[in-house]
């Protein structure tokens, strides 16, 4: 159990930076109200809060992917990881306590995200599947992050991060419909799982029958398992050359 | 001396990178309980060989043993007993001081109880004690000072230093040395450092590194007895006529002089024979300072160059 030690640590160096925090919350929220107010001046079925929130709420994931590679890059660059692989910790103790720390705030960012949506007048039919897919999406980012963060530096972690989070935003489908879209922005939205968690999320949302969407769904539940053993596999890399 | 009387042995532990050879075939022992100290320049191996007895990167070839666990064969063992403080300061900033220390109690597994009592002397021992502030709020010094404290948590039997007392003033090296130096008999210490004068005064044993290799080891004493260094005798005095210097001067006597004061390196000077000489050149004595061959004499020639971090 001496992961929850470091577990806790990284919670606590999460959560004292307060403004990359609220950069992640914030922003999901801006965009949110910001095409609902779109929709009130011209009123679109692509911008109603109904079919906008399960988007906002995928990519306000998307900045895990930043904060845990900052800190996995940050821990590298300082020492403070040296420090720790001279402990008795596992390998398992750093994966697990470097990816825990996320969820709860993943978990406060959708809880915000649809309080305020269903505020704007969202209605949730299968919130339970929708949490289930938001939760792999969770953990597609966070292993992205331990991937970013074992393999690159603090600086390079700034940038590649920064261009994921840019990509994942325009490509997970939240403010245009991909299929409308078409061509090369369809079909690399489509090779990358966050169109694909948004479409199931939506339509978990909207009462739909799983049948319907369940290859969306699978391909994001086998990315989020090849990724979480690619970033295993990152991280292992990492302790071997410090 | 029986195998077992050393914590700490290393067999031909030996490091590359790339084409570059870090670390050559190190044998090295150290016993249960003593301060055995690393000295070399800036680029020696120090680092690499701690990083390899740590655990933190595996050797070329060769291994080393502490306290019968191998590096190789059980370094899951190895990192049991081993506190390390890293030659960079390793801790984490949005921590208190105390969170710090209770954190790696946590990972070794210490109890809650003794994990607090232990982070409650280590802090007072290093003058943390007043501060509640994140660590990255506090000066380098202090920071520097909790992460050597932080390597003494799990109350390991082998500690490791990596240049421990690298920028801290003199007041807090001070502080960190007096501690080692309570340790004694207590823990085995292997540490690097680039004060040779303090490690002088605290080693039991030291090797110097040079270049990957281990060019000279022994007790202090025994590195400047069998390195010939010089002793120094300095007098100071007035109105030094030219023939007095000229007089002391040979018989493998370097004779300085400058304004009141004559500065003589032997290795064995005759004392008798230079008051001998100034007083028959009618030189006033105001005083006599010996001094004995030091470290840097010693690490100087063996080294030809200058000690540096
Ligand atoms: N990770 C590394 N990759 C390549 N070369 C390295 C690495 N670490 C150390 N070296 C080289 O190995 C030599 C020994 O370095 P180090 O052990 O850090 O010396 P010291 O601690 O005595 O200053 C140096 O020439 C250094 O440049
Ligand atoms: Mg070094």
């Amino acid at each position: 159990m001496k992961f929850v030690k470091l577990a806790d640590r990284n919670m606590k160096e999460l959560y004292r930076d307060p403004v990359s925090m609220l950069l992640g919350l914030v922003m999901p929220l801006v965009m949110l109200l910001l095409f609902n107010s779109i929709n009130r001046r011209q009123p679109l079925e692509m911008f109603s809060p109904q079919h906008l929130t399960p988007g906002v709420v995928i990519f306000g994931l998307a900045f895990t992917v930043m904060f845990s590679a900052m800190m996995l890059s940050r821990d590298k660059k300082n020492a403070f990881l040296i420090r720790l692989f001279t402990t008795p910790l596992k390998a398992g103790d750093y994966i697990v306590a470097y990816m825990l720390p996320f969820l709860p705030f993943a978990l406060m960012q959708t809880v915000v995200v649809f309080a305020v949506g269903a505020f704007l007048g969202a209605v949730y039919q299968n919130l339970l599947f929708a949490a289930l897919v938001i939760l792999l999406t969770a953990l597609i980012c966070s292993s992205l992050g331990m991937i970013l963060g074992s393999l690159l530096t603090e600086n390079q972690v700034a940038g590649a991060g920064s261009l994921l989070v840019t990509m994942i935003g325009l490509f997970c489908g939240a403010w245009m419909d991909l299929h409308m879209v078409g061509g090369i922005f369809e079909k690399i939205g489509y090779a990358i799982p966050f169109a694909h968690a948004v479409d199931v999320s939506r339509a978990a949302l909207n009462g739909i029958a799983f049948a319907e969407y369940s290859p969306s769904f699978y391909i994001v539940l086998i990315y989020a398992v090849v990724l979480f053993v690619l970033a295993i596999l990152a991280f292992r890399h990492a302790m071997k050359r410090p | 001396m029986s195998r077992n009387e050393y914590a700490i042995q290393t067999r031909d532990l030996t490091k590359d990178f790339g084409s570059r050879r870090a670390v050559n075939a190190i044998n090295i022992g150290i016993r249960k309980g003593e301060i055995f100290s690393l000295l070399g320049t800036n680029g020696a191996g120090k680092t690499t060989t701690l990083k390899m007895l740590s655990c933190l990167i595996a050797p070329g070839s060769g291994t080393a043993e502490l306290l019968g666990r191998d590096i190789l064969a059980s370094p899951q063992k190895v990192k049991e007993i081993i506190g390390v403080s890293p030659q960079e300061t390793a801790v984490t900033g949005h921590l208190t001081a105390r969170e710090n220390l209770l954190l790696m109690g946590g990972v070794f597994g210490l109890p809650n109880e003794v994990s607090r009592r232990r982070a409650e002397e280590l802090m007072e021992l290093m003058g943390l004690e007043k501060r509640n502030d994140q660590t990255r709020r506090l000066s380098g010094g202090l920071q520097r000072r909790l992460s050597i404290a932080m390597a003494m948590m799990s109350d390991p039997q082998i500690l490791f230093l990596d240049e421990p007392t690298l920028g801290l003033d003199p007041a807090a090296r001070k502080t960190v040395w007096d501690y080692i130096e309570k340790l004694k008999g207590e823990k085995t210490i292997l540490l690097t450092t680039h004060y040779l004068e303090e490690a002088d005064t605290l080693s039991d044993h030291i090797a110097i590194i040079h270049e990957g290799g281990i060019i000279a080891q022994g007790t202090p004493r025994e590195l400047k007895e069998h390195h010939s260094a010089l002793k120094t005798v300095r007098v100071l005095c007035e109105d030094i006529p030219a023939g007095c210097a000229e007089e002391l001067r040979g018989n493998d006597m370097q004779v300085t002089v400058k304004t009141n004061e004559l500065i003589m390196k032997t290795p064995a000077p005759d004392i008798y024979r230079i008051i001998g000489v100034l007083k028959k050149h009618a030189v006033t004595i105001r005083g006599i300072n010996w001094e004995e061959p030091t470290l840097d004499e010693v690490f100087l020639k063996l080294t030809g160059g200058e000690v540096t971090a």
